[in-house]
């Protein structure tokens, strides 16, 4: 089974060493708005969103390409595309829900998350692990642990409560 | 490359921007952003300068390994003729405002003039456009940015501006960004309320290149983790620097009641553990891994739900400690209040806490406090008191114009209630069991400064081996150290040092977090140099990076000797001289400096420095430094 990238917005601090790692290993300059990952945030709540390629499938970018530049990638999980098919019209930016497809406008070609081929750099450098790259068929069980933990709490609370 | 990035000058008056490149040769000799705004500082601003006056300059900057992978490189430096102290004015900042400065294609902004109405800076892509800010003008360090960005119509703008009390010219207003990030000390906030430019907002999406990409990512991976691993991050990331606090006033090394005692006793509900139930959490600035800055939203009273981070290890002494307060409530309230207005928390909290002492003695009185009890422990005259200072209201008005010219306004003995160096209050914490810290305030070039060098590492009480290896690079030192905090032998030597690491990082723009600062597993030079290259590609030896930082110190020196410093206001107040510590653990208490044994610390001091008696740097020591023939005008 393939790995995914999973975020936990709660353990985001909002630092944005993710955009800088992945701009620099694609690119070899620093430069977010050329990474393919983005933390949205909210300042002045506090509220921070680290926003990436969802790797969907089926997806709409490879839907939409009209000259089949893009296609799913078994192996990896993951959606890659063809450079010399692709004819930058930006019908997958334009589709994207997440708007994780972008336009790189010093290279001039379109980029989304390619999971650093399996080794992705904004997980290696990710302390709190806002971010994680992990078995897709485990994330439902981990969820799973974590909305278990919370009624637990609640019941624990409840059944240990005084009398009346 | 990270070295392609331009300096602006912009003329306020004229409305006049120009934009040229930073020579290479500069870069050898100042880095950047503070030893770079220092050179410029002693090339641009005529002795004798008015800080408040159009004459002064603003410098605004960006380290040179800023927005690259070296760990926590995220520092805005603000440096002007300080309008508290009349000297050296510099402040340095977190955040996310400096990265975005370097990715719209600029490091330095040298700002002169004054406009003739309010105006903020729209910084983006190599382009500079001076703006209207009369809607922003009196509206708050959040409201500001928040309508900027709505005006400008991009959420990932960043923005540096001042609050209402950098407009009212409250002579230690900050520069702030976002919430909570602070140019504290030395009033840069005024100054930039003095020219009537209330914000600088950047954005951009301009390369730096990479010069070796893998070994740099390799290597900042590497860094992370040996700054993470110590315990003392990681109660940082938890805690902030609370956690700070907290330690000390165990040993009772705070500074309490206006430097009455030296220990908050009673002090559960407001100890760092406490102060975590209020906490949403961790932020971190560009780049940091370990996430000092806490979150909080206000639980209750008349800020109920306002969200606002921090608070810091100041704020601790300024709303609780020092005006004698043990209410989390009134720190997390006036943490956001001087965030909002745009107040040194420091500088606010120690006007105060003098205030109450005044109060207390009867040198004030109801009459000028307009009726407001003024005494220690009373939270509710603490909170208005900071929006009278912010709002220049009644005695709020005397206070703002800091410790000197207060004291001379309120008149009688109140000066000797100050607890300042060069006119600037000191950290609330006390220095006078440990000399290396007391030093350090001493002779700071900003006035009473902790982040100008603080060997805080002298409390660690580590082996002599361990402080020769540390103090022993990037130059020899065979003199004397000692692992007893309370000696004066050898404390000279680790001022110095830590005082040129501070400059060193603030040259480079990365956080004194990141720094010996706070253990001695730590970088320090040798990272330094390493990160330059895989970065910039700037071979510079750790020598070659303590020579830089030298320099740039010694620039700060001929500054504050050319406004008029002489080695009289390298000293303490009487009180650390002749009132014993009363509280604390046994080795901190009933201390005293020794006047003797600390001048001759400064006499050591200024010998290290290549100084004269006076404190004055000798010419060989200039012409060894290559700043002999200042101003060279060459920017």
């Amino acid at each position: 089974m393939p790995k995914m990238l999973v975020v936990n917005y709660d353990k985001c601090t909002g630092c944005r060493l993710c955009e800088l790692v992945c701009s620099v290993k694609h690119e070899g300059v620093s430069n977010p708005s050329r990474a393919r990952i983005h933390i949205t945030k909210w300042e002045m709540e506090g509220i921070m969103m680290p926003m990436v390629c969802n790797q969907c499938e089926p997806a709409p970018c490879i839907d939409a390409c009209p000259t089949n530049a893009r296609s799913w990638d078994e192996h990896l999980g993951r959606v890659v595309i063809d450079y010399d098919r692709c004819i930058e019209c930006k019908t997958c930016v334009a589709v994207c829900p997440f708007g994780a497809v972008s336009f790189d406008h010093v290279a001039g070609r379109i980029i989304s998350c390619d999971l650093c081929d399996g080794d992705p750099a904004c997980v290696n450098f990710c302390e709190t692990e806002a971010i994680q790259y992990v078995d897709a068929s485990e994330i439902n069980k981990r969820r799973q642990r974590e909305a278990a933990e919370k009624l637990y709490e609640s019941m624990r609370k409840f059944t240990m409560a005084p009398a009346g | 490359m990270a070295l392609n990035r331009k300096i602006a000058y912009i003329n306020l008056t004229k409305g006049k921007i120009e934009v040229k490149s930073i020579p290479i040769k500069l870069r050898k000799l100042f880095l950047g952003s503070r030893g770079l705004d220092m050179y410029l500082m002693y090339n641009h601003i005529e002795p004798g300068t008015d800080p408040l006056g159009a004459d002064n300059v603003a410098l605004i900057s960006a380290g040179i390994l800023v927005g690259t992978l070296a760990s926590a490189s995220a520092r805005t430096h603000i440096g002007g003729k300080s309008p508290l102290t009349g000297f050296v004015g510099s402040t340095n900042m977190g955040g996310f405002f400096a990265p975005e400065m370097r990715w719209a294609g600029f490091d330095h902004l040298v700002i002169k003039g004054k406009a003739e109405k309010p105006v903020y800076l729209w910084v983006h892509n190599g382009e500079i456009e001076i703006r209207d800010a009369l809607n922003i003008w009196g509206k708050d360090v959040h409201e500001t940015q928040e309508i900027i960005r709505e005006e400008l119509g991009d959420r990932d703008i960043k923005i540096l501006t001042i609050g209402l009390a950098g407009e009212k010219l409250v002579r230690y207003a900050n520069v702030m960004t976002e919430l909570k990030n602070a140019g504290g000390r030395s009033g840069m906030g005024a100054l930039l309320g003095s020219k009537n430019l209330k914000a600088i907002a950047v954005r951009g999406t301009m390369d730096i290149k990479i010069e070796h990409p893998d070994e740099a990512l390799e290597y900042n991976k590497r860094l992370i983790s040996q700054v993470t691993s110590a315990k003392v991050s990681q109660e940082q990331g938890k805690l902030g620097t609370t956690f700070i606090w907290g330690a000390t006033n165990s040993q009772g090394l705070v500074r309490v009641r206006n430097f009455q005692l030296n220990q908050l006793e009673e002090a559960d509900d407001i100890e760092p553990e406490a102060l975590e139930e209020f906490s949403l959490g961790m932020a971190g600035c560009f780049g940091c891994q370990v996430h000092c800055r806490g979150k909080y939203i206000i639980p209750s009273g008349p800020y109920t739900g306002v969200y606002d981070e921090g608070p810091e290890y100041t704020s601790m002494g300024a709303w609780a400690a020092e005006p004698g307060c043990r209410n989390p409530l009134t720190i997390l309230v006036c943490n956001h209040l001087v965030n909002s207005y745009g107040l040194d928390t420091l500088e606010t909290g120690s006007m105060i806490a003098w205030a109450m002492e005044l109060y207390e003695k009867g040198i004030l009185t109801n009459k000028d406090t307009d009726g407001l009890e003024l005494r220690f422990g009373n939270d509710e005259a603490v909170i208005e008191m900071v929006h009278r200072i912010a709002r220049r209201q009644g005695l709020g008005d005397i206070l703002a114009e800091g410790p000197l010219r207060a004291a001379e306004k309120i008149g009688k003995d109140s000066a000797q209630y100050l607890i300042h160096v060069k006119g600037m209050s000191n950290l609330h914490s006390d220095e006078r069991p440990t000399p290396s810290l007391a030093l350090g305030i001493a002779t700071s070039s900003r006035g009473s400064d902790h982040l100008r060098s603080r060997p805080a590492i002298d409390l660690y009480h580590l082996p002599e081996p361990i402080l020769r290896k540390i103090y022993s690079q990037p130059v020899a030192y065979d003199g004397p150290l000692t692992s007893n905090f309370t000696d004066y032998e050898g404390k000279p030597w680790q001022v110095i040092w830590q005082e040129l690491c501070f400059e060193a990082v603030d040259c480079l723009g990365i956080c004194k977090y990141h720094t010996l600062f706070l253990g001695p597993n730590f970088p320090n030079f040798d990272e330094w140099s390493k990160l330059l290259y895989y970065n910039t590609g700037l071979e510079l030896s750790p020598l070659d990076i303590w020579n830089i930082a030298d320099r740039a110190y010694t620039m700060e020196r001929l500054f504050n000797i050319r406004e008029g410093l002489t080695r009289n206001d390298d000293w303490l107040v009487d009180r650390y001289f002749d009132e014993p510590t009363k509280l604390g653990i046994p080795i901190v208490r009933g201390k005293v400096i020794d006047r003797d044994k600390f001048r001759q610390m400064i006499d050591e001091y200024y010998e290290l420095h290549g100084w004269d008696e006076n404190g004055v740097p000798r010419p060989e020591t200039l012409r060894k430094l290559g700043i002999d023939q200042e101003p060279s005008h060459m920017l």
